[in-house]
């Protein structure tokens, strides 16, 4: 209740509802830290202090047999003195950018289609959750399902070879830098629908039809009203996609059978050969550009408007 | 705007929307297909005849890894972050009615646990348990790491639905002399039930499907996503096909069960408006 509602209370009223409100508004706040409070400890515990670990160890010495706390800037200093490290970063922004342009454009036609094109209210529900369920099932699952469809005796080369137009299997299909890409944007183009979705079908009917009454053609209408509508949307797909592409490295190293690479997946290589101090820096850097980049994003859009 | 006549662009959407779920579930089919692959057939079609013959091989113990066990154990644990993402995410969804010192801060905290790569938490995770001496285990660290990632999902759910809820039936129980407790029982919960069912269904399935977060904080034993994650790499037989058909399954069975749950609750409202 703000002060100016409290100030319109008639002056009779006024010594009661202090004295009533006054404590309960304190119970209320009381009662509001205690309910906030188990979320904060959780991702306190689980979140915020691993991610101190992680930029305390970043700075440690490390051989084959541990690590030792220490004060060290060679892991940084190592690994972006490295060829190969910014090549593998070179190759990450690649597949987020392609990935990125590609869920945007499947994401928002679909979301379109269901928002504007379907009629009715069920039927719309039913097709949302057609393209939802699979987000639901296991990502490792999906991505080997390609393996069948895209392999040297795969569906795609076996029908290609049946109807004469190759004659020995193409080889780029499965373990590739497209097998990667196409995984990907099967894996993500979910989070683009969704928050593009919801966007869609919070703008006001009326709007299209008024500018339709004002004589404007079915691409303008799209362009200058429902995309702009559709940017807190795009934003928030985008920060999805983005965030899930930049630290992919399942997708990387089966689709691509080991002959491409990411941040994520030369740091999961360190930490198989338990370089956690290597790791830990490269981590602290990624986590710095993902932070910027959803920064950069969030300028955009106010989460907490759109939920 | 109902009676118009379809356009050509409804036509040409149709057509891309159709050609998008037949991307979404055309391979899945495939792997479907192959699990019931013959004795003899390998990993691509055609078929070699049609058996059971690789679904008899799961469940057999000494042909891939341990697949009963790490199942039961996934299950468990994304029971345990189902129950504990509700909890949570509704108290959380409750306390941020209202301003309070903090909230902006613990929102974003939040986001970021949502953007943050899930390599590096598994990471730090991993490192905070190792260098505090805790043994790291499926039901502890692994826990914890996917709580971070159903968490925001449930809390940014409870956000929006209870941004949406008219204080007005709050106060009219509270007129009728419904105590807090009576009106949270008997007004708010019925309410936002089938939304928890959503937050439960969406914490249960992201658990059992996560593997990132998993991969640096199960310690000993495996949960099943990391079970076939390691069979990706050394199972070159249709086994792997009939694991994927039966998680697959499975997981279409949680989802069903919420959705029928979900629809019987609403019917059930609607009755009794």
């Amino acid at each position: 209740m703000s002060a100016g509602q409290i100030a319109d209370v008639p002056m009779t009223d006024k010594p009661l509802g202090i004295t009533r409100r006054l404590p309960k508004r304190g119970l209320q706040k009381l009662a509001a830290y205690l309910q906030a409070a188990p979320l904060a400890l959780i991702l306190g515990f689980f979140f915020l202090l691993p991610i101190l670990a992680i930029v305390v160890v970043s700075f440690w010495d490390y051989d084959f047999a541990g690590i030792y706390p220490d004060f060290l800037t060679m892991n940084y200093t190592e690994t972006l003195g490295s060829w190969v490290t910014w090549k593998i970063y070179l190759n990450t922004f690649k597949f987020t950018a392609i990935v990125w342009a590609l869920t945007l454009l499947i994401g928002f036609w679909v979301a379109y289609f269901l928002a504007f094109h379907v009629r009715t209210a069920t039927m719309q529900m039913l097709l949302f959750l057609v393209c939802t369920v699979p987000f639901l099932t296991s990502n490792i699952i999906r991505m080997i399902s390609w393996i069948p469809v895209l392999g040297r005796n795969g569906l795609i080369n076996t029908t290609l070879m049946n109807m004469g137009l190759v004659r020995d299997p193409v080889e780029w299909l499965l373990y590739s830098d497209f097998a990667v890409v196409l995984a990907m944007v099967h894996l993500y183009t979910l989070f683009m629908v969704t928050p593009i979705f919801n966007t869609l079908m919070r703008i006001d009917r009326s709007l299209v039809e008024a500018a339709r009454d004002a004589g404007a053609t079915g691409w303008q209408i799209l362009w200058n009203v429902i995309i702009p509508l559709a940017k807190p949307g795009i934003a928030i797909g985008t920060i999805f996609v983005v965030t899930l592409v930049m630290a992919d490295f399942s997708t990387v190293q089966v689709m691509s059978g080991g002959q491409s690479a990411s941040v994520a997946l030369m740091m999961k290589n360190q930490m198989s050969l338990l370089q956690y101090p290597a790791a830990a820096a490269n981590a602290v850097v990624l986590l710095i550009i993902v932070l910027m980049m959803v920064a950069a994003i969030l300028r955009v859009v106010d989460i907490r408007k759109e939920l | 705007m109902n009676h118009e006549k379809r356009t050509f662009e409804f036509y040409v959407l149709a057509g891309f929307f159709l050609l998008f779920v037949l991307f979404l579930y055309g391979p899945l089919s495939a792997i479907l297909i192959l699990s019931f692959q013959g004795p003899e057939g390998g990993l691509t079609f055609p078929l070699n005849g049609v058996s059971l013959h690789w679904f008899h091989n799961l469940f057999q113990q000494q042909a891939v890894g341990d697949f009963g066990a790490s199942f039961k154990r996934s299950f468990v644990l994304g029971l345990m972050v189902m129950a504990v993402t509700v909890l949570v995410s509704l108290l959380a969804g409750l306390a941020f009615r209202q301003r309070f010192r903090g909230g902006t801060a613990l929102f974003y905290l939040a986001v970021a646990s949502l953007v943050v790569p899930s390599i590096i938490i598994s990471l730090g995770i991993g490192v905070v348990f190792q260098q505090s001496g805790l043994k790291p285990a499926w039901y502890s660290s692994a826990f914890g790491a996917h709580l971070t990632w159903t968490l925001p999902f449930g809390v940014l759910i409870m956000f929006a639905v209870f941004n949406r809820f008219s204080p007005a039936y709050e106060e009219a129980a509270r007129d009728l002399g419904a105590s807090a407790w009576q009106t949270f029982r008997h007004v708010v919960l019925p309410m936002i039930a089938p939304s928890l069912i959503g937050v439960g269904l969406f914490g249960f399935s992201l658990s059992y499907d996560e593997f990132a977060r998993t991969l640096m904080t199960s310690g000993t034993y495996n949960t099943l996503p990391l079970e076939i994650y390691g069979m990706t790499t050394n199972v070159t037989t249709p086994v792997l096909y009939a694991l994927g058909t039966v998680t697959t399954v499975f997981s279409f069975t949680i989802i069903l069960a919420a959705l029928g749950l979900i629809i019987s609750l609403r019917r059930k409202q609607a009755k009794g408006v």
